[in-house]
Parts: C-alpha cells; sequence; structure tokens
C-alpha cells in the first residue's frame, strides 16, 4: 500500500541525504520524494511516497524520527489531503494535430507553456491520477521529454503538523 | 578577547566535556589537533591502527560509562576508523570520533587523502557533522557528547577540515545545544507502566529478558531488585550479560544460539516476556515465527523504533531502563506480591529443576586442555573481580558461558556487529578506563592476529593487560559451522602453525606463556595475573572443540545441538 508522510526537518546541508540513505538502507522504495522550504525558512518540508505494509510505515517513520535533523512527521490521510504534482511535458508535434493536442490540454486545465515548429511543452498540475490519464492521451503523439517534481500534499482545514 | 587556533578549541571543548583520554593516530590533517594536544594534559593513547583506537575508545566507554573518543586523519585514517564506529553503532556505546578532513577549498576534489567520511558513516553514527566555520566548533562538539551519552546512546562523527583546526577564533566563545529535534523520552508511559504491572502480577510463567540497556542506563541494581522480590527469573542477552548477577538462583544465563538450554526453554514456555533494554537479535529469537509461542511481551525501550521491529508487542513502553523499572516495580509491589508469587511457584520450581538437570557442560574428565575448562579457572584466580574482554566467535562463546558475571560493565564484547579483533584493543581500552581492575582478553587465535599490531599499544603505553589465547589453529566458529552443516569441508578455515604467539609477543616487549598441559593453566592464569606486565597466555587448545548448546541458524531455539549429558 502506499503511503505519503511529510516530514519537517531542519534545512541543513546533508539532511536530504541521511534521509534518503535511511530508506535505501531499510530496504523500503521511495516511490516519490519532494522537498522544500517551509513558511520558515529554517524548516523544509519532505514529502514522501513510499509502499510499505502497516508494519513496515510504523517503521519508517520511527526510524526518521531518529534522525537527529528531523522535527516531526506526519502521515496523511489519503482521504483528507490535498495532493499535487507538477509536470512539464514535451509532446512532438507538427501542423495537423497542434489543434487535437490544444484540445487535450484545454480539457485537462493544462498550460501550454512553450511552442516550436515540432514540439509543444505542456504544464500540468494536479494528483497523480490526472497527471497520468493526460500522459497516457498525449503518448500517441511521442512525448519527447517528461519530467515531475514528485508529490507534496497538505491535510485538509486548518489542523498543522 | 585573545584568539586561539581551531585545534586548540578542539581541546579546550573537549576538556569542558571531561575527556581525559583520547584514543587516536596523528596524520596530515590532524596535525594542528596533534600540535595543540602537545601542550594539553589530555592522555593520548597512540594506538598502531585506526580501527584501534575506535576499539579502545569503545571498550573505555564500555567498562566507565564516559563517551569514549578517538580521533584519525582524513581519508584512509577516518575509513579505518568505520569498523570501530560500525561497532559502536550496533551495541549502542557512547563515543565521538573526530576525523581530519581535507581544507574547505579541496571539499569535493577527490584531494589526497579526502574521503566522505559524513557520508560513508551516515548509516553507521548516530549523527555526524562535517565543521564548515570555525566558530561553530564549542557549539558541534557539545552537542555530539550530548547526542551520544543520551537517549539511546551512539556514536557522533565530527568531520573537521584542516583550515578549520588552523582557522582563529575568539577563545570566549559560547557553545550552545540547538537540537530542536532531538527530544529522548526517560521516562515511561504512566498508563502503560501500571497495565504492565498488572500483567506481570497476573502471569503464571513470566521472565524478564534483561538487555545491554539495562547496563548503559544503570538500571542493574533495580532490576535484581525488582527480580528478586517478585521472584521473576532473569535471561540476559549477551550484551546483557553483567546486567544480573549470574550467581543469583534466578538466573537463566544467556539465551539464544549459544544460550543454555534452560533459558531457550524458558522463552518457549513463558506466558509474558518483559524485555528491558534488548532488542530481540536474530542470535537471540532464532527462527522468530516460533519463538516464545506462548508469550505475550511488554517492551521497554530508550528507542521507539526497537518496539515492534522483530517481535509483536502487547505494551510498549518508551523510556529509560532504570525510571521504567523504578516506576514499574513501584506499580507492581502496590498489588499484592504474595498473590503473584503464589501463582508462579510452579513455574519457578521448573525453571530450578531444568538448571540442575542442564547445566553448561563440557568434558571435565578429559585430559585434553579444554577452553571452557581455562574459562572456568580465570574465573577462580581472579574470583569473577576481572573485567573480561572478548574477540568474536568460539572464545567469546566460551567467555560467555563459563565465567560468572556478577556485575556490570565486566563483560565486553562485540554483539551487534560480531567484529573479529576486538577484544584487543577494548582490553586496552577497559584497562585505560580502570586501571584498578584485572583486564583479560579471552582471545581467539584468528580474531587476535586481525589486531596483533596493538600489542605494540599496550606495551609502549605500560597497559598490563593480560591475553588468554584459546589458540585452536581454526577460525574456530566457521570451522565448527563447517563440520555441523558442510560435512566438515574445512574450507579455509585452517590457520594452524602460522604464527608463534609466545615469540610474537615478545616481540613487542610483553611476555609469552605457553600452556599445553590440564595441570599449567591454573599456575599460568596467577603468574600472568600477578605480572604488572602484557602478558599473553598461549594456551594450545583441543582443536575441534565445539560450544555447546548451539541452535542451528534459522531454527527454532527450542532446537539445540547439545553436549551429550
Amino acid at each position: 500500500m502506499n503511503h505519503i508522510i511529510s516530514v519537517l526537518v531542519e534545512n541543513k546541508a546533508g539532511v536530504l541525504a541521511k534521509i534518503s540513505g535511511l530508506f535505501s538502507r531499510r530496504g523500503f522504495n521511495i516511490d516519490s520524494l519532494a522537498v522544500g522550504p517551509t513558511e520558515d525558512d529554517r524548516v523544509s518540508r519532505v514529502t514522501i511516497t513510499v509502499h510499505a505494509d502497516k508494519q513496515g510505515i510504523e517503521q519508517v517513520i520511527k526510524q526518521l524520527y531518529k534522525l537527529i535533523n528531523v522535527l516531526k512527521i506526519q502521515e496523511l490521510d489519503p482521504n483528507n489531503i490535498v495532493e499535487r504534482e507538477l509536470v512539464l511535458i514535451k509532446v512532438a508535434t507538427d501542423a495537423r494535430n497542434r489543434a487535437e493536442i490544444l484540445e487535450i490540454v484545454n480539457i485537462f486545465r493544462a498550460n501550454i507553456v512553450d511552442v516550436a515548429k515540432k514540439s509543444l511543452l505542456i504544464e500540468i498540475t494536479g494528483t497523480s491520477s490526472k497527471v497520468n490519464a493526460l500522459k497516457e492521451l498525449l503518448e500517441p503523439y511521442g512525448i519527447l521529454e517528461l519530467t515531475r517534481t514528485g508529490k507534496i500534499a497538505c491535510s485538509r482545514g486548518s489542523r498543522k503538523i | 578577547m585573545s584568539k586561539i587556533t581551531g585545534a586548540q578549541m578542539i581541546i579546550n571543548c573537549l576538556k569542558q566535556e571531561g575527556v581525559e583520554v583520547i584514543f587516536g593516530y596523528p596524520g596530515g590533517k590532524v596535525i594542528p589537533l596533534y600540535d595543540a594536544l602537545y601542550d594539553s594534559d589530555i592522555k593520548h593513547i597512540l594506538a598502531r591502527h585506526e580501527q584501534g583506537a575506535a576499539h579502545a575508545a569503545d571498550g573505555y566507554a564500555r567498562v566507565t560509562g564516559k563517551t569514549g573518543v578517538c580521533v584519525s586523519t582524513s581519508g584512509p585514517g577516518a575509513t579505518n576508523l568505520v569498523t570501530g564506529i560500525a561497532n559502536a553503532y550496533m551495541d549502542s556505546i557512547p563515543m565521538v570520533a573526530i576525523t581530519g578532513q581535507v581544507s574547505t577549498s579541496e571539499i569535493g576534489t577527490d584531494a589526497f587523502q579526502e574521503a566522505d567520511i559524513t557520508g560513508i558513516t551516515a548509516p553507521i553514527t548516530k549523527h555526524n557533522y562535517l565543521v564548515k566555520d570555525v566558530k561553530m566548533l564549542p557549539s558541534i562538539i557539545k552537542e555530539a557528547f550530548y547526542i551520544a551519552s543520551t537517549g539511546r546512546q551512539g556514536p557522533v562523527l565530527i568531520d573537521i577540515p584542516v583550515d578549520i583546526s588552523q582557522a582563529m577564533v575568539d577563545e570566549n566563545i559560547t557553545a550552545e545545544i540547538d537540537l530542536p529535534g532531538y527530544k529522548p523520552t526517560y521516562k515511561g508511559n504512566q498508563k502503560q507502566i501500571k497495565q504492565a504491572a498488572k500483567k506481570i502480577f497476573e502471569s503464571k510463567k513470566p521472565v524478564i529478558f534483561s538487555g545491554g540497556g539495562v547496563i548503559s542506563s544503570g538500571a542493574s541494581q533495580i532490576l535484581t531488585e525488582f527480580a528478586g522480590k517478585a521472584k521473576i527469573p532473569v535471561i540476559t542477552s549477551l550484551l546483557g550479560i553483567g546486567s544480573f548477577p549470574e550467581h543469583n538462583p534466578l538466573s537463566l544465563n544467556m539465551a539464544g544460539m549459544h544460550g543454555t538450554k534452560y533459558a531457550n526453554i524458558a522463552f518457549t514456555e513463558t506466558d509474558l516476556i518483559i524485555a528491558v533494554g534488548a532488542r530481540f537479535d536474530d542470535r537471540v529469537t532464532g527462527k522468530v515465527a516460533g519463538f516464545a509461542p506462548h508469550a505475550d511481551i511488554i517492551h521497554i525501550d530508550i528507542d521507539p523504533a526497537e518496539i515492534g521491529k522483530i517481535v509483536n508487542t502487547i505494551i510498549p513502553i518508551v523510556g529509560n531502563a532504570k525510571d521504567v523499572l523504578a516506576d514499574l516495580s513501584q506499580r507492581f509491589f502496590e498489588l499484592d506480591n504474595k498473590k503473584s508469587m503464589d501463582r508462579k511457584k510452579l513455574w519457578i520450581d521448573f525453571l530450578m529443576d531444568l538448571k540442575q538437570k542442564y547445566p553448561l557442560m563440557y568434558d571435565k574428565d578429559s585430559p585434553n586442555l579444554k577452553p571452557a575448562y581455562i574459562v572456568e579457572k580465570i574465573y577462580e584466580v581472579t574470583k569473577g573481580e576481572a573485567i573480561i574482554c572478548t574477540e568474536v566467535g568460539q572464545n567469546q562463546m566460551w567467555a560467555a558461558q563459563f565465567y560468572n558475571y556478577t556485575k556490570p560493565r565486566t563483560f565486553v564484547s562485540s554483539g551487534g556487529l560480531g567484529t573479529m579483533g576486538f577484544g584487543l584493543p577494548s582490553a586496552i581500552g577497559a584497562k585505560t578506563g580502570r586501571p584498578d581492575k584485572t583486564v583479560i582478553d579471552i582471545a581467539g587465535d584468528g580474531s587476535l592476529q586481525m589486531v596483533s599490531q596493538e600489542l605494540a599499544t599496550a606495551v609502549s603505553n605500560n597497559i598490563p593487560i593480560k591475553i588468554m589465547l584459546l589458540n585452536n589453529g581454526y577460525l574456530g566458529m566457521v570451522r565448527q559451522w563447517q563440520e555441523l552443516f558442510f560435512n566438515k569441508r574445512y574450507s579455509h578455515t585452517c590457520i594452524r602453525e602460522c604464527v608463534d604467539f609466545v615469540k610474537l609477543i615478545e616481540a613487542y616487549g610483553g611476555v609469552g606463556i605457553r600452556v599445553t598441559d590440564k595441570n599449567q593453566v591454573e599456575k599460568a592464569i596467577k603468574e600472568a595475573v600477578n605480572l604488572d606486565k602484557v602478558v599473553l597466555v598461549d594456551f594450545w587448545i583441543e582443536a575441534e572443540e565445539n560450544v555447546y548448546p548451539m541452535v542451528a541458524p534459522g531454527a527454532p531455539i527450542n532446537e539445540m545441538l547439545e553436549w551429550k549429558y
């Protein structure tokens, strides 16, 4: 089962390496990892998606807590979060199919951020499933490049970690 | 405000932390530190290999309870510390390792003798630092000692570039600990402690499983009082040896792969395990699915990650063993202790019978030189008052089985990592920390050869340790496995006649005694113990003697290969 863990860490050099190293040496595979500063620039938030059973996720959280630079950890309830991923997709295109692609992009409320003779660069934010759906529709045109930020998520309501 | 170098600041900070001795080895990138050490009254023990320095700091920490300190230069010096650091990490030993690093401007350029030691040691340290600003030195050193010695103890590494050691800094700069995410829990949850007391009260067949956490938290006395008054038998892990006096009738000694038969049966039959500062290592549990099939488990540990990691726990209690046991004991005795003891009587009787029936044994009538006999004689001669360090393998298990440990911090052994070559340097550290005690390294010939250069450390620093070498000419434990599980195909485990150990210790300036006859054993041990010198006694033991009982790897612990009674 996939779990989304939100981890607040001290914004110091080497902290991310310690976190990712912990996952690899304990045998857990990170599906997605996104990191950036929070409203407090001394603190960064790491959002990690990891596949593990109940005991495994418990162990991951306990082991993360042992890292000295980790401040707080919360496993997010998938039914009560807003999750987003930002993806840039470069699609091969020509004069004949450009309109078709634009139509798909509009339906998904994605944006065209660059147009070239033989390609379009599309920006989409949304849940992983929305991103995957768009990707699937664009694949027949030829995806030249794709880059994803990894999932970020925040629980709904005013409660903080 | 007067200025001093970073290196002088390091020495000042170490003194503030109460450091009296450092184990180390100089090199290019720590010359400034060694230069500052030259004018200091901190004692320095020059090891002959950085691994020896780390193990010595480890042994010093185990016997004194203080934080051990080791120092090396950058690159190969630092990587040579790695085994010692990993060893301390696995056994939760407080240690601060200081490594030199190439100058900050050279970091990342693959400069001469550069190694990313903070990257390398991230998985085997509790925390580590690369110092990039000389002004941070005081607070980093203070934090390092605080982290190493609090909570679940462990090694912390501080990597110091050479230009930081040479930079000038205000002498009176203040040091503050700033660790917002680090808050070890010492007091246990009272509700859970109350539940645990009730559970112990109601159980009919309880056992206490005592681990290294009991020793490191100073809980041995409380444990002994609690177990004695509540009449609960105590099993130890390897690192828990010494946490409960083995001459106490309630002691079931060590459990597990080479544990006693009665301890392993107790685990198999018990209805309640009260685990205190023990982490259910696979050498204890054997096949986890078959471990303690009838037992509920109360697990007391300062590290929440240990609870539920291997075995399911009915009542988890996060906290310091000493604090939790004190509270648990109080709660338990608020209940009707007499009723509880009546309920447990059959169980105690059953275990006492087992102890009588299945004592640890060897062929006492054999004229051959038996290792167990030697260990028993070491116990007799030292009256159980020595600090015993061990190498790893058969010697370690015989030392664990046949010496009677009655006090904490008297058994020094590499548990988690199983590091061959640990015994000699750890004995050097132990004797440095406790010069008043007889310190003995019960050694094997394979392990000893991994660190034999440290004989020079002992002799040249006048550290009169005694090495009791159980020399069987084999990598004994591997040979035992080859005998039992690989049809006696002794692939590369015979190391006989490769070195004359008596000549070796004499070459280093120590005293060597060879014993080939059973009748010479006691005299040789007495002579070694009474000489104020480094002494190595080379016992030529029966070569194919095995350690029994033994649980085959992956088997349940009640299925033991036994000595034939």
